[in-house]
């Protein structure tokens, strides 16, 4: 019965994705399609949670063999331990909350029911992802929900842009699941197994000879890590293979909520944490990832400085806040990165989906610029993203995202403090990025929602009516047949967006001051083995209490960063304000006189077409010239091949002359000759 | 000399000889005329050289076979002759006329 449960969280969805796709087949039953996603990602994620309530320790699976030949076994197996569990309750109860959204917000699209079937199937993928019990199985997943955010992202198939951004993801994540694929092979190679449990209960008793000097790491050893981080920075959008994640926006606004805010995106992050033990082997693995991390926060926060695109500010930043859970991993501290992890699916979540609430009142508008003052037509949208601002911008004490970052910080710096002066600089790249998260959250906020109201509407008019009949006790009777923006209704849409901003506030001070990341991490196979999170060997005592770190400017690494951080936060939503909100005019006056700069992050540092050069441009000479092979070389000699025949044809052609006398002739003489020779070979 | 002396009495090589004459008369015939009776004809006059020359061998050899092989043959070149000739007529009817050279359109 127990294993039953564990079976039915991933292949709940999957069968309802089945069932979706065949009652599609009913025009009348289509709006079903809903319900049964909905209803599928919602019993998963009940029975996930009971599930973990019922879980003593780490626990294996079976569902059936999977991969068989040889001595070589796979099983279609499930590992489940305190990690998994908060990760599928992330992904099933994020993800229900955003399939209740997209009911109201797919409504009266003509692929309502194609939708559904592909979040589904995402959130099948997602849940084999986290819970494989080998490398394989979570490739699967991992391939899986690679598949189903290309399909997400072409869900609009009818635009040439989001065709090509759907490619561009694909292609991209392509470059790093290459890089994953290897590292499997080596981990075979060196562990003879690609289970989890198996493979990292080695790998952390090699680590515990490593730190006593006992062992020498192999090259395989070496290698591992830098393979399965590449894969990692491919779907986790991390430099140099981040490109995909902001065009990945032209998908559906619930689709960027779900895969590309709080679910799919972080799958690197899981695999790190996940497979710690194998990336503390490489003294350099770790450094390199946390070195990243820090770069990649600040490089895509620069850019969300001066992005005019309402989904693109948050894909950008949903960029940099991945930064920041990859120098929680890249510091060893993986309860910061889970914790970030969490948190930041419910405010990223919630962002995205208050900005396709924006944005679908507005008929598809995204440019801010063209925004203003909207918080009087929008009251409800206009401060459940006001919540959501808050966490991401870490505004002190009360938001999620607050203290998830700053466990994150607060790590790298007593890392840097302790072990690594490395680390110090990562964290200073994370101070940065954290004030100007700050600054350009609020940029956002107050352009669209404070000063005057203006507006312009875009050039979508998909499902408009319907959604007006909904809405209407929400806005006035003047404007109901004009074409402005309104309130979307509580259900199903503000509802589930008020339950993810419950949880953007709440569980940031729950999960910190309850250690609750620390008992999840501590023991699940993400503790790191040189730096434990949770020291199970000797007190078993939550780090952050007992361990007593280098002090800082006389305070704590901890508290040092909680009173930076919160003056940055703080201080980014003031300078904000003044900006956006009181000064507009000066604002403008000010990017007038930085040009060149502002030209600079809005063209994105010219990254795209740096890539274009040095990439897709050669690609495609190089498709020129192999093109040019094939049509000489290659077909000139198949036609010559064919030529030969043709030309002994009409060679001999003439001999077909149509006359009996000359066929008679012929035969005659063809019997003569052998006659002829018969009759020398006897008389020889 | 022994040729000559062979001419004064038949023997098997006059036979053979026979027959060859009437098969290569028939083959010059039905290279050289365009008739389709005359060339149907010619073919008629290759059976027979291949007839004699069978009948001469059997009895050459004293064994039947060859001569058994013959009633056969003339049975056959029977039904094929009122065969053939029904295709002549039908030929000639398509196009008036029996020269054989009408009839090639399969030129290559």
């Amino acid at each position: 019965m127990g294993n039953l449960a564990v079976i039915l969280i991933p292949w709940l969805p999957a069968l309802a994705a089945l069932l979706i796709a065949v009652i599609a087949l009913k025009d009348k039953l289509q709006k079903l399609a809903a319900p049964i996603c909905a209803g599928a990602v919602g019993a998963s994620f009940v029975i996930a949670m009971i599930v973990w309530m019922n879980l003593g320790g780490p626990e294996t699976v079976d569902f059936y063999n999977w991969i068989a030949f040889g001595d070589f076994r796979l099983g279609m197996s499930y590992f489940l331990d305190p990690l998994t569990m908060v990760m599928l309750g992330v992904v099933c109860g994020v993800g229900c909350l955003i399939a209740i959204y997209a009911t109201g917000y797919m409504k009266g699209d003509p692929g309502y029911w194609r939708f559904f079937t592909y979040v589904a199937l995402f959130i099948f993928s997602m849940t084999t992802l986290v819970m494989a019990d080998n490398l394989v199985l979570l490739f699967l997943g991992w391939e899986g929900v690679g598949a189903c955010s290309y399909l997400l992202i072409g869900y609009y198939y009818d635009k040439p842009f989001a065709v090509s951004a759907a490619k561009k993801a694909f292609i991209v994540n392509r470059v790093g699941d290459f890089g994953f694929l290897l590292g499997i092979f080596l981990c075979y190679q060196r562990y003879d197994t690609v289970q989890l449990s198996v493979m990292l209960e080695a790998a952390r008793h090699n680590v515990e000879m490593l730190a006593a000097g006992a062992y020498n790491p192999t090259a395989a050893d070496l290698w591992i890590p830098f393979l399965l981080m590449v894969g990692a920075f491919g779907k986790s959008a991390q430099i140099p293979l981040y490109v995909w994640l902001p065009d990945a926006m032209a998908g559906p606004t619930p689709v960027s909520a779900l895969v590309h805010a709080a679910t799919m995106v972080t799958a690197g992050v899981y695999l790190i944490a996940r497979c710690i033990p194998l990336f503390e082997l490489s003294p350099a693995a770790l450094p390199t990832v946390a070195v990243v991390g820090g770069c990649t926060a600040l490089f895509a926060a620069t850019i969300a400085l001066c992005c005019n695109d309402l989904k693109g500010v948050f894909a950008y930043s949903t960029v940099s806040q991945l930064g920041y859970m990859f120098v929680g991993v890249g510091a060893l501290s993986t309860d910061g990165a889970v914790f970030h992890l969490f948190t930041h699916a419910f405010f990223k979540a919630l962002l995205f989906l208050t900005a396709g609430s924006v944005m679908h009142a507005l008929a598809g508008q995204l440019d801010i610029r063209t925004m203003s003052g909207l918080r009087h037509k929008m009251p409800v949208t206009c401060w459940l993203m006001f919540v959501g601002c808050l966490s991401l911008a870490g505004f002190p004490f009360i938001t999620a995202g607050f203290w998830s970052k700053d466990l994150i910080l607060g790590d790298a710096l007593a890392y840097g403090l302790d072990h690594n002066q490395l680390y110090l600089f990562v964290t200073l790249l994370g101070v940065i990025t954290a004030f100007l998260t700050a600054f350009y959250t609020f940029r956002l906020w107050f352009t669209v929602f404070m000063g005057e109201e203006k507006f312009e509407m875009g050039d979508e008019h998909h499902h408009e009516e319907e959604t007006h009949a909904e809405g209407d006790e929400e806005h006035d009777h003047d404007d109901h047949h004009a074409h402005e923006p309104h309130e979307m209704p509580w259900l199903p849409m503000n509802a589930p967006l008020v339950v993810l901003a419950i949880g953007a506030i709440i569980f940031g001070v729950l999960g910190y001051k309850l250690h609750w990341f620390e008992n999840i991490i501590g023991y699940s196979t993400a503790n790191p083995v040189t730096v434990p999170v949770l020291d199970l060997a000797h007190h078993g005592d939550a780090h952050g209490d007992k361990v007593h770190h280098t002090y800082i400017m006389g305070m704590d690494p901890h508290n040092f960063m909680i009173i930076l951080s919160s003056i940055l936060a703080v201080a980014g939503i003031a300078l904000a304000a003044f900006f956006f909100w009181i000064n507009r005019p000066l604002t403008a006056s000010l990017a007038k006189t930085f040009t060149p700069i502002v030209k600079l992050l809005e063209n994105k540092y010219y990254i795209d077409e740096l890539y274009d050069w040095m990439f897709v441009q050669p690609l495609k000479r190089a498709g020129g010239l192999f093109y040019v092979v094939d049509a000489m070389i290659i077909n000139g000699l198949v036609a010559f091949v064919a030529w030969i025949p043709a030309m002994i044809g009409r060679g001999v052609r003439p001999a077909q002359s149509g006359r009996l006398q000359g066929y008679g002739l012929g035969m005659v003489m063809g019997v003569a000759i052998f006659a002829l020779l018969i009759f020398m070979a006897v008389n020889r | 000399m022994s040729s000559l002396l062979a001419l004064s009495s038949p023997m098997l090589s006059h036979y053979l000889l026979t027959g060859a004459v009437l098969f290569v008369l028939g083959l010059i015939g039905f290279v050289s005329r365009r008739n389709l009776i005359v060339m149907f004809l010619c073919t008629e006059m290759m059976f027979q050289g291949v007839v004699v020359t069978l009948v001469a061998f059997s009895a050459f050899h004293g064994n039947f076979t060859g001569q058994t092989f013959v009633i056969f043959v003339l049975t056959i070149a029977a039904a094929e002759a009122a065969l053939a000739l029904g295709l002549v007529v039908l030929l000639f009817r398509r196009k008036q006329t029996l020269d054989a050279s009408a009839w090639s359109s399969m030129r290559g």
